[in-house]
């Protein structure tokens, strides 16, 4: 098929792990020293050794058409930053290939290649040619890189004495102004103050209109969800999802949860993997509860009442002890803070041994959607325990308005009234 | 007809790539090679520009240390030692030794080391491999280009024509071309792997210094060893600028002896580069 831009099939890479061997003393280590050089001697031509193997990514398959812009989701390590490598040529992968129709431009990082000592205007020429530019098309587009990366007084300066959002914002705007037919992406948006990621954002919208592919790694999922039609989701080195970006990043968002739960009404922490722990693993569950006392199924309606009884351990005899709960979109954004310490009524005599704090939310008014929950317990107000991802809330819509219309647009939703006032009507009409 | 389709037909001919685990090691792929030449040359561009940066002596270094190290063995050698110098002034016999020798030496520590200097580069973007040690070894070329200068003005100085087989001369520059690139791919490829060469590099410069002819003549060495000698090319490269450039008799039979070393350690350092470029990026 013509369309096709890239197509992958079965990629995997295999990386061998270093034995990790420490020496204890000097008689040990010299015959293991001895025996590490002639192994790895001996590994010099044939490659193999009794290393310990890591899949970093395992039979990875997918077609992308031209001028698609698809995103690639995964948490770190998932293997998002070796596909993109593969893809790049940076790394062989160890089997499968992949077919590219196109010049291909990556991006896995913006100032590759800057030299320090050489003058914006130098480190444009290089930077480009690294990039895989002609010298010509540099120079025809020098003066709008110039522009972007708003450099102009400095072009003639060496880098060095520029400062680090001077030099970010040269390094994308060399990026930026590549045109190859296929672009790969790796978290270059990340950089510069808000307002530069905003012009690149712009940019890379601009660029994917044009009918580029584009390959784009981010864990900003509102960026993905806006620039792509399309997302992979990655897990351990494989596809987990594929698919429509908003379906994918649904998907994802259920797979992000590090604790065990049959439903969306039970979350044991015991198993929480994503979890700081100063004191001791003293979160223990966290039930959800719609306000008729019944355990959340598939979610809750959006303005009805939630309920979550949050289960730990003290330690020892405390008077001071909070929990807090923090709701994150699915874009990591955190929409609402519940906390104990802003209750007035919160109590204050001394407690050890298992508790259920439970906090009611009469009317949970975020916008429809998946949200995550974050939990930690404060003793004496210091950190004690604290799991990320502990628990999901699904909003789902309802007939908040009484209205019959779904609420649209927006992160919230909040009771309001409309109505004509009565006396400038009839001022009006007089 | 699609719109698909029909875009495709008006297109050029896009490039397709394969991404596969190997490729026969045959396969070199210099017409890929010759698709970054730009990029070489960039590369070359910064190297040169940025090594005399922030220097008080600036490009002058590039004549000095021949020059010293002309002044210190003249004294040693020539006037303490009466090393032999095939009727030349001796200062002029080591020193047009030490040009070719001195941008020998500095190509093979820096192509030596460029891999692992550039493991940014070799992490984050994709382009052929050998442009790096290939860089190392041309932007060497600038400074050999100074300290020659200086030989001109040196032969002025002691009333020496250039000989008749001057003509030859860019002949064995390429010999020390090639033996500098041969000899940093090898290293530079092994250092990624293994530091140790980083370590081991100033030794094997300074046991390759005294196996080569640079502050004695080839002449001491017994005539039946010589064509042996020859295996070492930089013997062949030193020899035959002081055949070119000052118009001392022809070396003999170990030029070519040396010529047919550098084309095997060549061939051999392009193909072991080329076979363990594919895990540059995951080992450097």
């Amino acid at each position: 098929m013509s369309s096709i831009a890239i197509r992958a099939e079965g990629l995997s890479k295999r990386y061998k792990l270093g034995s990790s061997a420490s020496y204890k003393t000097l008689r040990e280590s010299l015959p293991g020293f001895v025996r590490d050089a002639a192994r790895k001697v001996r590994a010099l031509g044939s490659g193999s050794s009794q290393d310990d193997i890591f899949w970093a990514l395992r039979n990875v398959s997918f077609d992308i058409g031209h001028g698609e812009v698809v995103g690639v989701i995964g948490r770190n390590g998932a293997g998002k930053s070796t596909l993109l490598k593969i893809l790049s040529r940076i790394t062989w992968p160890t089997e499968g290939h992949a077919l590219i129709h196109g010049r291909v431009g990556s991006l896995l990082e913006v100032g590759t290649g800057f030299h320090p000592e050489l003058s914006g205007r130098e480190n444009i020429f290089l930077n480009g040619a690294i990039m895989g530019m002609r010298k010509a098309e540099i120079a025809a587009r020098f003066d709008e890189i110039v522009a972007f990366a708003e450099v102009d007084k400095f072009v003639d300066t060496a880098v060095k004495h520029y400062s680090s959002g001077m030099y970010v914002r040269l390094a994308f705007a060399i990026a930026a102004h590549l045109e190859p037919e296929i672009l790969i992406v790796d978290e270059v948006l990340a950089v510069g103050d808000l307002a530069f990621q905003q012009k690149c954002l712009g940019k890379m919208s601009e660029v994917s209109r044009a009918g580029r592919t584009i390959l784009f790694v981010s864990h900003n999922m509102a960026v993905l969800e806006k620039l792509c039609q399309r997302a992979i989701v990655l897990q351990n080195g494989e596809i987990d999802y594929q698919g429509d970006t908003e379906d994918a990043i649904h998907h994802y968002m259920n797979k992000m949860l590090t604790t065990n739960q049959a439903d969306g009404h039970t979350f044991d922490l015991s198993e929480a993997t994503d979890r700081r722990s100063p004191v001791g693993k003293l979160l223990k569950r966290v039930e959800l509860y719609t306000d008729d006392e019944l355990p959340v199924g598939e979610g809750i309606r959006l303005g009805s009442g939630l309920r979550l009884k949050v289960h730990f351990d003290l330690p020892k005899p405390t008077r001071s002890f909070d929990v807090g709960l923090g709701f994150e979109s699915m874009f990591g954004q955190r929409m609402f803070t519940a906390h104990s310490l802003f209750e007035p009524d919160r109590p204050t005599e001394e407690r050890i041994g298992p508790q259920v704090f439970v906090c009611d939310i009469p009317s949970f008014t975020l916008m429809p959607g998946l949200y995550t929950v974050k939990i930690w317990l404060d003793i004496n107000h210091a950190e004690a325990d604290q799991v990320n991802y502990a628990a999901r809330v699904n909003v789902m819509e309802s007939d908040y308005y009484g209205s019959g219309k779904a609420p649209w647009n927006g992160a919230v939703v909040l009771k309001h009234k409309w109505y004509i006032q009565a006396s400038v009507a009839d001022t009006l009409h007089r | 007809m699609t719109p698909d389709t029909l875009s495709h037909v008006s297109q050029p001919v896009v490039p397709t790539t394969i991404v596969e685990p190997r490729r026969p090691f045959w396969n070199l792929e210099l017409g890929h090679l010759w698709e970054y030449h730009e990029l070489l040359f960039f590369m070359v561009w910064r190297d040169v520009k940025v090594r005399y940066k922030q220097t008080a002596l600036g490009v002058a270094w590039a004549v000095l240390q021949p020059l010293m190290a002309t002044l210190i063995f003249s004294v040693f050698f020539g006037r303490l030692a009466k090393m032999p110098s095939d009727g030349i002034p001796y200062p002029v016999f080591a020193y047009v030794a030490f040009v070719p020798w001195q941008y020998f030496a500095n190509a093979l520590t820096e192509s030596s080391n460029s891999l692992v200097a550039s493991q940014n580069l070799i992490k984050k973007v994709y382009f052929p491999r050998l442009i790096i040690p290939m860089g190392s070894v041309i932007a060497g070329l600038v400074d050999f280009c100074f300290a020659f200068l200086v030989l001109i003005g040196m032969m002025f100085y002691f009333g020496i024509r250039p000989s008749s087989s001057i003509f030859l001369f860019p002949v064995f520059l390429l010999l020390a071309i090639g033996t500098a690139l041969a000899a940093g791919l090898w290293l530079s490829a092994l250092n990624v792997q293994f530091r140790d060469v980083k370590h081991t590099i100033p030794f094997l410069v300074q046991f390759w210094f005294f196996a080569t002819p640079v502050v004695y003549p080839s002449s001491i060495v017994p005539a039946k060893w010589r064509m042996w000698y020859g295996l070492n090319p930089m013997a062949g490269v030193v020899e035959g600028f002081r055949y070119t450039v000052l118009g001392k008799g022809h070396p003999g039979p170990m030029i070519w002896v040396s010529a047919a070393a550098v084309a095997v350690m060549l061939v051999g350092g392009i193909l072991y580069f080329r076979k363990m470029e594919s895990t540059f990026a995951d080992i450097v």
